[in-house]
């Protein structure tokens, strides 16, 4: 049997935090790229600028370095707020910045970004000519979304949002460096103590392909169910 | 004694793509179990035409009257457009259109197209929707369809399953854009019977089409349009037997 040298029950630990991580960011960044896509193919030069911009700055900053700036950043940022709070009003409060919750920020602002341009695409390909229909038989605007252009949306979509969330959750990995104790940073301590980086990666391995493999059955099923009417291409 | 309003009427609909003025103040009245063909050339604005009478399409200029009821409008920075969503949501449901690439909801069965707008726009319950759509696909001959999806099936069921659907919201004027044009034309004709059982059946229909044959049998009044603008109206002996136009004797003339 492999001796875990004491460990496992901080791995199992680490790796519920990885999946609850992996999970609420998940939740946030579907949210923030519905927003993002609906801004940039929005009318108002407004919204498509902040859309584009958001975009822009995500994609183009490196994600540790986002990582470290919310984080540590927005501490000292919460905490000059606060001091200045006091100093004018005498409101003493102290906003710890918990890193669990830094972290879902982030993975979500980044990933955001990424589903934003996911689905912009996914809208983009759906037919006008089932819009027009929509419309045409008397629907407003949130039916025709709600019954044909968000169930037709998907479809197109979910190669990338399988492909987005794959990523998300290895992205998790970064917040040890914020000094959350996911899986990767307990098996790293644990390597560093023990001195057999060998047991402790190839379970983080494991538990990460075992996590991947039943979202690869998770986003089959949903393809399979958005796939309804459509002939593929033989 | 109360005046019945007529279905739809519609007064001077002028439009413009950028600086191409396509339709130059169309005018046109569609009385009770009027069947009006409106024919032309490619360009000729016939399509655009029809569809700025629900609204597809935003005429620059003109008024719309839907069984009485005429749309409000306002100007905004982006043209000319409806200064009340609503009032244009409760319009369209009294209208029905069928389309030239048919525009079937890809993702659902034939019978969830049919009851999609009666349950979600009229609110009609699920039961008596699917009761009214059986008997309509009854009608156009696509009862053993009911559960195929779109793709399934050929251009001309897919049609004449676009036509159950319109059907379905027992529409004030029916809307037909070139109906037959994206079909094979062993197909064409199944299409037309229906069209024509429905014109016997004293439904206002406004059709679009290139079936002249059609046209000649069943309409009421066929408008020719050139340019954006109605060269030759009238009774269809009139206006396809004896037409005065070169332009449109031109047009009817065989090509071969």
């Amino acid at each position: 049997m492999i001796d875990l040298h004491g460990y496992g029950p901080r791995l199992f630990e680490g790796a519920m935090i990885t999946i609850q991580l992996g999970v609420l960011s998940l939740a946030l960044a579907i949210v923030l790229g519905l927003v993002t896509a609906s801004a940039k193919m929005s009318r108002s030069w407004v919204a498509h600028r902040i859309g584009t911009l958001y975009t822009t700055i995500i994609r183009g900053v490196p994600d540790l370095v986002l990582m470290m700036l919310l984080f540590f950043g927005g501490q000292i940022g919460i905490n000059q707020i606060t001091d200045a709070l006091y100093n004018h009003f005498g409101i003493d409060i102290f906003i710890n910045v918990n890193e669990f919750v830094a972290g879902v920020i982030t993975i979500g602002l980044i990933f955001g970004a990424y589903m934003g341009e996911t689905f912009r695409g996914a809208f983009m390909a759906v037919d006008s000519g089932q819009i027009e229909a929509g419309r045409a038989y008397g629907m407003n605007h949130w039916l025709v979304f709600r019954r044909i252009r968000f169930p037709q949306m998907m479809r197109h979509a979910i190669p990338g949002l399988s492909n987005n969330w794959m990523v998300l959750l290895k992205t998790t990995a970064l917040v040890s460096v914020i000094g959350l104790s996911d899986m990767v940073r307990v098996a790293a301590e644990a390597s560093k103590a023990t001195r057999e980086p060998f047991t402790f990666m190839i379970i983080v391995a494991a538990i990460y392909l075992l996590i991947a493999s039943v979202s690869e059955w998770g986003f089959a099923r949903l393809q399979k169910r958005y796939n309804a009417g459509y002939r593929e291409a033989d | 004694m109360a005046d019945t309003p007529i279905p739809l009427e519609v007064r001077n609909i002028t439009k413009r793509f950028g600086d191409t003025e396509v339709l130059k103040g169309l005018s046109l009245k569609a009385h009770k179990g009027d069947v009006i063909t409106l024919i032309g050339a490619s360009g000729s604005g016939k399509s655009t035409f029809l569809r700025c009478m629900n609204l597809l399409e935003q005429p620059n200029e003109g008024d719309l009257i839907v069984h009485g009821e005429q749309i409000r409008f306002k100007e905004t920075k982006h043209g000319r457009e409806p200064a009340d969503w609503k009032q244009v949501v409760d319009m369209r449901a009294k209208l029905s259109m069928v389309f030239q690439s048919f525009n079937l909801w890809a993702h659902m069965t034939l019978l969830e197209n049919i009851i999609e707008a009666p349950v979600h726009v009229l609110g009609k319950s699920k039961q008596e929707a699917i009761a009214h759509a059986r008997e309509l696909l009854e009608r156009v001959g696509l009862a053993e369809r009911a559960d195929y999806y779109p793709a399934q099936m050929s251009g001309g069921q897919q049609q004449r399953g676009a036509i159950a659907r319109a059907l379905a919201m027992d529409p004030e004027v029916m809307l037909f854009d070139e109906p037959t044009s994206a079909l094979d034309p062993e197909l064409v004709g199944d299409v037309l019977k229906v069209m024509r059982d429905l014109a016997k059946e004293g439904r206002t229909m406004i059709v679009v089409t290139h079936e002249m044959a059609f046209a000649r049998d069943v309409s009421t009044q066929v408008i020719y349009l050139h340019q954006g603008q109605v060269e030759e109206a009238g009774p269809p002996d009139e206006v396809l037997g004896n037409p005065t136009s070169e332009r449109l004797k031109q047009f009817l003339a065989p090509k071969h």
